[in-house]
């Protein structure tokens, strides 16, 4: 690969028509963090965590309002046998996911649910339909939040720094299998990761964790200090603490994975963390404020904070409220083990899959030397001749390829259920890696042979809906300098332009980066 | 799918009306006599679809595999059939199947592509015979009945050679998707990892789509079309079809289930379509060689050697496994893990080919199998 080429590939995602880089590609790359807008007319359009979590509001002021009428639902809706929220009762996870709509549900009909008399059962039609509103809000909202953020990996100008969104988004994973967080995960994306993408890793850290989706992802919303005023208060309740979010912050989001934090430096973490809660949506304790212009926010509820001091990997933490968990994230944010977490991480994304070790020293200096400083260490990478290889040092993502395979394309305009559909398909459904710790960056993940045979069925498609267009032209502007010997006699020998686009989109060069 | 033709290789468009069309002048029947060869590319294992339940090491050794055959239809004393090829064994009740076990052809390592080719070609070692000896058959039948029909997209080795043969394809996929796979192949040709990874996805694609798809509606099909293609007068009187999917390595308890009740509904569907001219047609059945006789660590076979091979047809002197049992016990197998082959594939078709057709066997096995030509064909497996 070209300098030009790595430039528009590797650090970013994949060149459009016309697109062409003057001067020193290194400078390309570095430029864009000045050009960059964290909230583009796309992302401000798309739907926003207080909007979603108005109408969750209102489908639990729903779903209250039936078991007044009808009577109390069973109990343990609160907290599972596991300790683990039921975020969603049994039944209705079923409901939440990819059940079917049924037609003629909508919003204004939800207040003429079938409760009156001479309904079979009209608590589960009541309760049924209601669920069927609000999974096809969700839905919806999911679907403008993906079509927004492929809109901004189409027509963005920094397409450095959108790839540097998606990597973080992946770091600091959510995943939608749980209802509230299927609409709230692109809103995060937006909120949290956009606006610090060129700011303090610190200062990310602390929006990602205090954005409701991860609250209400790994479960932090119900964590209860067993010594607060709450649990002391309700005993009877099942109440407790919830270690889920302070073990992942440290194990995937700041530490890495044995890096010398203890179980016990866990269990205090939670303890800190404790109180740090969502208002109006969710399980937790948070969940009755019943405030439609709080609802979604962060909120600190010192009622069921666990009182006391705290030690965290040696550190005393004095007793402080909401600041107690806060004085302990700051301090992970700027940890060596943070650092060395973040710069191997990084080194992988853009140097492959085994991350060359002395760039990963030179990250992990530029990180600590700069308090966490993002530009820093994205200027510490872009010098590093490893991630200059002309080899191609990575098998691209689903993601990545989709995406590189619309900018070749010219594509401006997106179609939420199309996008999301094709996702599903390639196998990489945007925010549902299914686990905290995101999908996985290395080739063993994606380079599969049913991987590939679906990227040719899509590339067949995506080629026969694309307007005339030249491959053999279009070729060497997507792969500057670049393209094989082998790639273009395959185009020049292909039997119909449409079919030689097709063989563009999947050729080697469209596979790696 | 009738819908889509194409004709390859040596077989256009032309070839086939000439070859098939203007004949009704002269169609002067010398021979009613078909002949269908279904090859199962990829080795299929004899001892999975004609179990050797009598001999006393075959349950232990095949473990799971074995626990099928509880099933199966009886065949004598020694050997049980599938329980998914109930059609077959209403023709073995009927006298109109019959079976070859520990046989195998002359080539004697493990590669599937030297196998097969060493399988259509009839020489003895792979690439040695330049054409098929289908085609070379041809030769042997009346000129005006020497017709042969590969149904499939291209022309087979066994039925490539001197004489012209049509091909028909029973594919469903989109001519440009064809296309546009094969190029891909070419594409991904020069490079290490995507080549790997394209081969193994063209191979699941043809496992997924080949006898197993549809509960073997797909292969019922298929066996449709060639007897439509063999039924007229006109029609061919020779025909090859291919089937995939036999290389069980893995999960093979439920695959090759899949795969049998595929090939039975084949063998079905060509009894049914050939109606009263079942009475003249022989189908033989055989692989390139067989699998371990040990179950391996996936719940599957690997390459092997002796396996079996099968005909059927209205003319067999069916109702009967021809076998020399070599036996299963550790010191009886072949290089201690194969089913010993005791008898000649080569022996077999010749014999089978010149009763069919009525050629004198010495000359059938001299054009068919000039290699092993001193080998006398074995006789007595049709109705006199």
């Amino acid at each position: 690969m070209s300098a030009s080429s790595i430039a528009l590939n590797r650090f970013g995602l994949g060149a459009r028509p016309g697109d062409t880089i003057a001067g020193d590609p290194a400078k390309w790359v570095l430029t864009q963090c000045d050009r960059f807008e964290p909230r583009p007319p796309v992302i401000a359009s798309a739907p926003a965590t207080a909007g979603i979590s108005t109408g969750l509001v209102a489908y639990y002021a729903q779903e209250k309002a039936i078991r007044a009428q009808f009577g109390p639902r069973t109990p343990k809706a609160a907290l599972g046998m596991d300790g683990k929220p039921a975020v969603v009762a049994p039944t209705m996870s079923g409901a939440m996911s990819p059940a079917p709509m049924s037609p003629g549900v909508s919003p204004s009909g939800m207040a003429q649910a079938p409760m009156g008399p001479g309904a079979v059962d009209p608590v589960a039609a009541a309760r049924q339909e209601a669920r069927q509103v609000i999974g096809k809000q969700s839905r919806n909202d999911y679907g403008a939040a993906v079509a927004a953020r492929t809109m901004a990996a189409l027509t963005g100008d920094a397409p450095f720094v959108e790839r540097l969104v998606h990597f973080w988004a992946n770091h600091f994973a959510v995943s939608t299998e749980k209802f509230e967080v299927m609409a709230l995960a692109g809103p995060m994306e937006f909120e949290a990761i956009r606006p610090h993408v060129l700011g303090t890793f610190a200062d990310m850290l602390n929006a990602v964790e205090r954005h409701p989706a991860m609250l209400l992802y790994l479960d932090q919303a119900v964590s209860i200090g067993p010594d607060s005023p709450f649990a002391v208060r309700k005993t009877k309740r099942r109440t407790g603490l919830n270690e889920n979010l302070a073990r992942e912050i440290m194990e995937l989001h700041t530490l890495g994975v044995r890096s010398g934090y203890s179980q016990a430096d866990v269990t205090e973490f939670a303890r800190a963390m404790t109180g740090w809660t969502v208002a109006g949506i969710g399980r937790g304790p948070g969940a009755r404020i019943q405030d439609d212009s709080r609802a979604g926010s962060f909120l600190f509820l010192d009622d069921v904070h666990q009182p006391g001091d705290r030690t965290v990997m040696g550190k005393l933490y004095p007793a402080a409220g909401e600041a107690q968990a806060q004085a302990v994230l700051s301090d992970l944010a700027v940890h060596p083990a943070t650092a060395t977490h973040i710069a191997t991480k990084l080194a992988r994304h853009f140097a492959g899959d085994t991350p060359p070790p002395a760039m990963v020293a030179r990250l992990k200096t530029a990180f600590l030397k700069s308090g966490g400083d993002l530009p820093t260490v994205y200027r510490a990478l872009v010098a590093s001749p490893e991630a200059w290889v002309a080899q191609p040092v990575k098998f691209k993502s689903p993601w990545e390829w989709y995406v590189s395979t619309q900018r070749a394309l010219g594509t401006t305009t997106v179609q939420p259920g199309v996008t999301v559909g094709m996702m599903n398909q390639l196998g990489q459904p945007i925010w549902q890696p299914g686990q905290p710790i995101g999908y996985d960056d290395v080739a063993a993940a994606w380079a599969g042979p049913d991987a590939i045979l679906r990227r040719v069925e899509a590339a067949e498609r995506f080629a026969a809906r694309a307007g005339p267009v030249d491959a053999r032209a279009l070729a060497p502007t997507l792969f500057p300098a670049s393209l094989s010997p082998s790639t273009a006699q395959g185009l020049s020998r292909a039997e119909s332009p449409a079919q030689a686009l097709a063989l563009l989109l999947v050729a080697p060069e469209s596979l790696r980066r | 799918m009738l819908d889509r033709r194409s004709f390859l290789s040596t077989g256009t468009l032309g070839v086939l009306a000439s070859a098939f069309a203007p004949r009704i002048a002269f169609a002067r029947a010398a021979t009613d006599k078909r002949f269908v060869f279904i090859i199962q590319r990829g080795a299929a294992d004899g001892l999975g679809t004609i179990g050797a339940v009598g001999d006393p090491a075959f349950a232990g050794v095949r473990g799971e595999l074995a626990a099928d055959f509880a099933s199966g239809a009886k065949l004598d004393g020694m050997f049980t059939l599938h329980p998914a090829m109930t059609a077959s064994a209403g023709l073995y009740k009927q006298g109109q199947a019959l079976f070859a076990h520990a046989i195998a052809s002359p080539y004697r390592d493990r590669s599937h592509f030297d196998g097969q080719n060493v399988l259509e070609t009839g020489g003895v070692s792979a690439y040695q015979v330049r054409d098929g000896w289908l085609n070379r058959l041809l030769g042997v039948l009346p000129a005006d009945e020497a017709r042969a029909i590969a149904v499939a997209a291209t022309v087979p080795m066994a039925l490539r050679g001197r004489r012209e043969v049509a091909s028909y394809a029973p594919s469903s996929l989109p001519d440009a998707s064809d296309d546009l796979l094969q190029r891909v192949a070419m594409l991904y040709d020069g490079d290490q990892q995507l080549h790997g990874l394209w081969s193994e996805a063209m191979a699941t694609r043809q496992l997924t789509s080949d006898l197993a798809q549809d509960g073997g509606r797909n292969a019922a099909a298929t066996g449709a079309l060639a007897a439509r293609l063999l039924k007229p007068d006109t029609g061919a009187r020779i025909a090859m079809i291919e089937t995939g999917g036999w290389d069980t390595h893995t999960g093979q308890r439920g695959r090759l289930t899949a795969q049998l009740k595929g090939l039975d509904a084949m063998v079905a569907s060509l009894q049914a379509g050939l109606g009263p001219l079942w009475a003249d047609t022989m189908v033989l059945i055989a692989t390139e060689f067989g699998r371990t006789v040990a179950v391996n660590g996936t719940g599957g076979t690997d390459h092997g050697t002796g396996t079996s091979a099968m005909l059927f047809g209205g003319a067999v002197k069916g109702g009967r496994v021809v076998s020399d049992w070599p036996g299963l016990a550790p010191a009886a197998l072949y290089e201690a893990r194969d089913l010993k082959p005791t008898m000649q594939l080569d022996a077999f078709i010749g014999g089978a080919v010149s009763s069919h057709f009525g050629v004198e066997p010495a000359r059938a096995m001299a054009a068919l199998f000039p290699a092993t030509a001193k080998t006398a064909a074995i006789e007595g497996l049709v109705r006199a």
